[in-house]
């Protein structure tokens, strides 16, 4: 199968100006070379031993072609969400859709639309981050996307800036994307001292389609940043999702990251910091919602390379049906990085007999002044809660919504920009049918 | 209101209640004393309906109908009300959307119109003053990071709003300070009414100098051993449950 892939990346090197610049075409040949090498993960493989990955591997994924003229603003409603002043670029199977886009005004030097204009335009930028930061010797994924990569969105704020109104990439996919990958590509960076809230939406209006989006977001965090970024998965649930968000972050910059998952067959989302300073704050906060026979499985890494470090993650799931989850949660310390500060905590919760959960914290500590800490629990819905929700006289189906609504809320309520914050929350009481 | 005829009831297979007589009249407030173990938290808590108890006999009729026979909400929504013990702490709603959820079930029981959250929030404003409480303590999560007279509170506040016919407390007053206490009695004191009931359930007899009850029970092993007028409360208070239990010992 891992041929087709080869033969498709052969096909297009005689039109390589088409993709980018020059010097991209030797890193999209590393990364080939590298997939050719490795081929797809098996279950052998420690990192994907409980990602079901075969109805990836065995069968052959061409590129989608992009199809904006499938979509119409009407289709985008249920998905686009915030202010009008906002900036949302949409991309339909893997392609900028400028129609469907709008950019609000920005401060000055913020750079932001789609990485295929910025490719065809090249830039110090681009040069700089693009590729630079994802390791695709660590996953045929991410080899995959950066011999692939066409579009996705990219933003640049500069230094001491404020974006003050937030960005919206919004992936959607149609029935024309049916059989077929894209490979969503977002670069962000936001210097030192900037400011920006970022949100990535992955949606289909072509429910019940089945195809796989293999998306890479690459974030470079400036020394004193603030970035909120909230990443919605509303995939088919009939379609593979996998995903890589790669943070780097400097001295003193504040990273917080929501990730929503309820939508795919099969989804995984790989989301790994560097803390790469001194006074590095960052937050993960996930919500997975499952049902039938989805499985959704999230890694995530922390690496604490530098003293003084505070990392906190929370992720919850709520499991119906036959459905499954995975949390991987890793935390390594090195050496220099004393007085880490480090929780980490996954939270789930069964609402039937057959969902299944498999969850594993792993904390990799080199440093001995540190303070890490990570728990993990699967249950259900506490009896006595539910007591006392019916002793105040609410029936006991809508005492079970209303505790499995709170369980879910507790952290979707960490998200900071309250307009994401209440979306978020909508997406919940729709999907578990909350009051 | 309540009349409780020969109650049993067992939790994982050991019986607790051995068989209670009671009643209760509208306008009446009822405290019911003991030791600890004697079955007094069981009683208030298979009133109330919850599931880790068995009833294993007797009866208990509510202004007529079977008690017994009614889920929890059904109680609810007829008019019983349980301040727990321990209040359950849920994080992710807020205090006010929990007991506005509850205030709209009870007033749909009744086939009433429900509330929104504005007009919700002019009926809490007279609630609250009941507790002194601020509008604050509405947007933190139910119970959650309560302090213990907090938790306490906020089931009197619940109360408050929700109206009970009959309200059972259940150990309101332990590990209340001063003024926790004072508070708590306050809110109780207020929302005695001819036409509602109130079961006290205590360990002691500090909280009857604040709210004085029509009559006094007190339990030992599972039934009730000896009943009387408030001055109960002083003697036992003042001899200990002790002399209480040789008594019984001696008599039976």
């Amino acid at each position: 199968m891992n041929g087709a892939y080869l033969q498709e990346f052969g096909a297009r090197s005689g039109t390589a100006t088409a993709d980018g610049p020059e010097w991209l075409e030797p890193v999209r040949r590393a990364a080939i070379d590298r997939f050719a090498a490795s081929g797809f993960p098996t279950a052998r493989d420690e990192e994907w031993r409980f990602t079901p990955l075969a109805p990836i591997a065995h069968s052959t994924w061409r590129q989608a072609a992009g199809a904006s003229h499938a979509v119409t603003r009407q289709d985008l409603t249920p998905f686009i969400f915030g202010h009008s002043e906002w900036t949302t670029l949409v991309f339909v199977d893997g392609a900028y859709s400028e129609a469907l886009s709008s950019t609000a005004a920005l401060a000055r030097g913020v750079r932001v639309g789609s990485l295929a204009e910025l490719l065809r335009a090249d830039g110090v930028i681009l040069q700089q981050h693009l590729a630079r930061h994802a390791p695709v010797e660590s996953s045929a994924f991410t080899a995959l996307s950066t011999a692939f990569m066409r579009d996705g969105g990219f933003l640049y704020v500069p230094a001491n800036t404020d974006l003050k109104r937030p960005v919206h990439l919004v992936f959607v996919s149609t029935h024309e994307a049916a059989g077929r990958v894209t490979h969503p590509r977002n670069l962000i960076v936001i210097e030192r001292g900037a400011r920006a809230s970022v949100i990535e939406s992955y949606v289909t209006v072509a429910e019940g389609t089945s195809y796989w989006t293999n998306a890479v977001t690459e974030i470079v965090a400036g020394a004193n940043s603030w970035i909120e970024h909230t990443r919605i998965q509303r995939e088919s649930e009939q379609a593979y999702h996998v995903a890589l968000t790669h943070v780097e972050q400097q001295r003193d910059s504040h990273y917080r990251s929501f990730s929503l998952a309820m939508g795919g067959a099969l989804a995984r989302h790989n989301l790994h910091a560097y803390l790469n300073g001194e006074n590095v704050e960052t937050l993960m906060y996930g919500l997975y919602l499952t049902r039938g026979e989805q499985v959704v499985d999230n890694h995530t890494a922390i690496h604490h390379n530098q003293p003084n470090c505070r990392s906190w993650e929370v992720y919850k799931g709520v499991l119906d049906g036959r459905s499954r989850a995975v949390f991987n949660g890793k935390v390594f310390v090195k050496p220099e990085a004393q007085k880490t500060d480090a929780k980490q905590t996954n939270r789930n919760l069964l609402l039937s007999d057959t969902a299944k959960v498999d969850t594993k914290p792993q904390l990799e500590i080199f440093a001995d002044d540190v303070k890490c800490t990570h728990g993990a629990t699967v249950g259900r819905l506490d009896d006595v809660a539910l007591f006392y929700a019916r002793s105040r006289g609410v029936p006991a189906h809508k005492a079970q919504l209303l505790l499995t609504y709170a369980f879910a809320a507790e952290v979707t309520s960490e998200v900071v920009l309250e307009p994401v914050r209440d979306e978020l929350d909508r997406l919940v009481r729709e999907r578990l049918g909350a009051l | 209101m309540l009349e409780i005829k020969g109650l049993r009831a067992s939790a994982g297979g050991k019986e607790i209640l051995k068989g209670i007589d009671l009643t209760v009249n509208a306008g009446e407030v009822h405290a019911v004393m003991g030791p600890n173990g004697s079955g007094k938290s069981t009683l208030a808590q298979v009133l109330a309906g919850h599931p880790a108890y068995e009833v294993t006999g007797g009866q208990v009729l509510y202004e007529g109908e079977d008690l017994l026979d009614m889920d929890p909400e059904v109680r609810a929504q007829a008019g019983v009300f349980l301040a727990f013990q321990y209040p359950v702490e849920i994080p992710g709603i807020s205090n006010a959307y929990f007991l506005r959820a509850a205030y709209n079930e009870i007033r749909k029981a009744k086939g009433l119109e429900e509330v929104d959250s504005m007009d919700f929030l002019d009926l809490l404003e007279d609630k609250l003053r009941i507790v002194e409480w601020g509008p604050e303590i509405m947007s933190r999560a139910v119970n959650s990071g309560f302090s213990g007279g907090e938790k306490k509170r906020n089931e009197i506040l619940q109360m408050a709003v929700l109206e009970p016919k009959l309200a059972i407390l259940d150990e309101t007053d332990s590990g209340l300070d001063i003024d926790a206490l004072r508070i708590v009695a306050g809110g109780v004191n207020a929302l005695r009414r001819p036409s509602h009931a109130t079961i006290l359930v205590t360990h002691y007899q500090r909280l009857l100098n604040y709210i004085v009850p029509d009559q006094v029970h007190v339990l030992s092993a599972g039934r009730i051993v000896k009943s009387g007028r408030k001055d109960l409360a002083l003697e036992l208070e003042a001899k200990g449950y002790e002399w209480l239990e040789q008594e019984v010992g001696a008599a039976s």
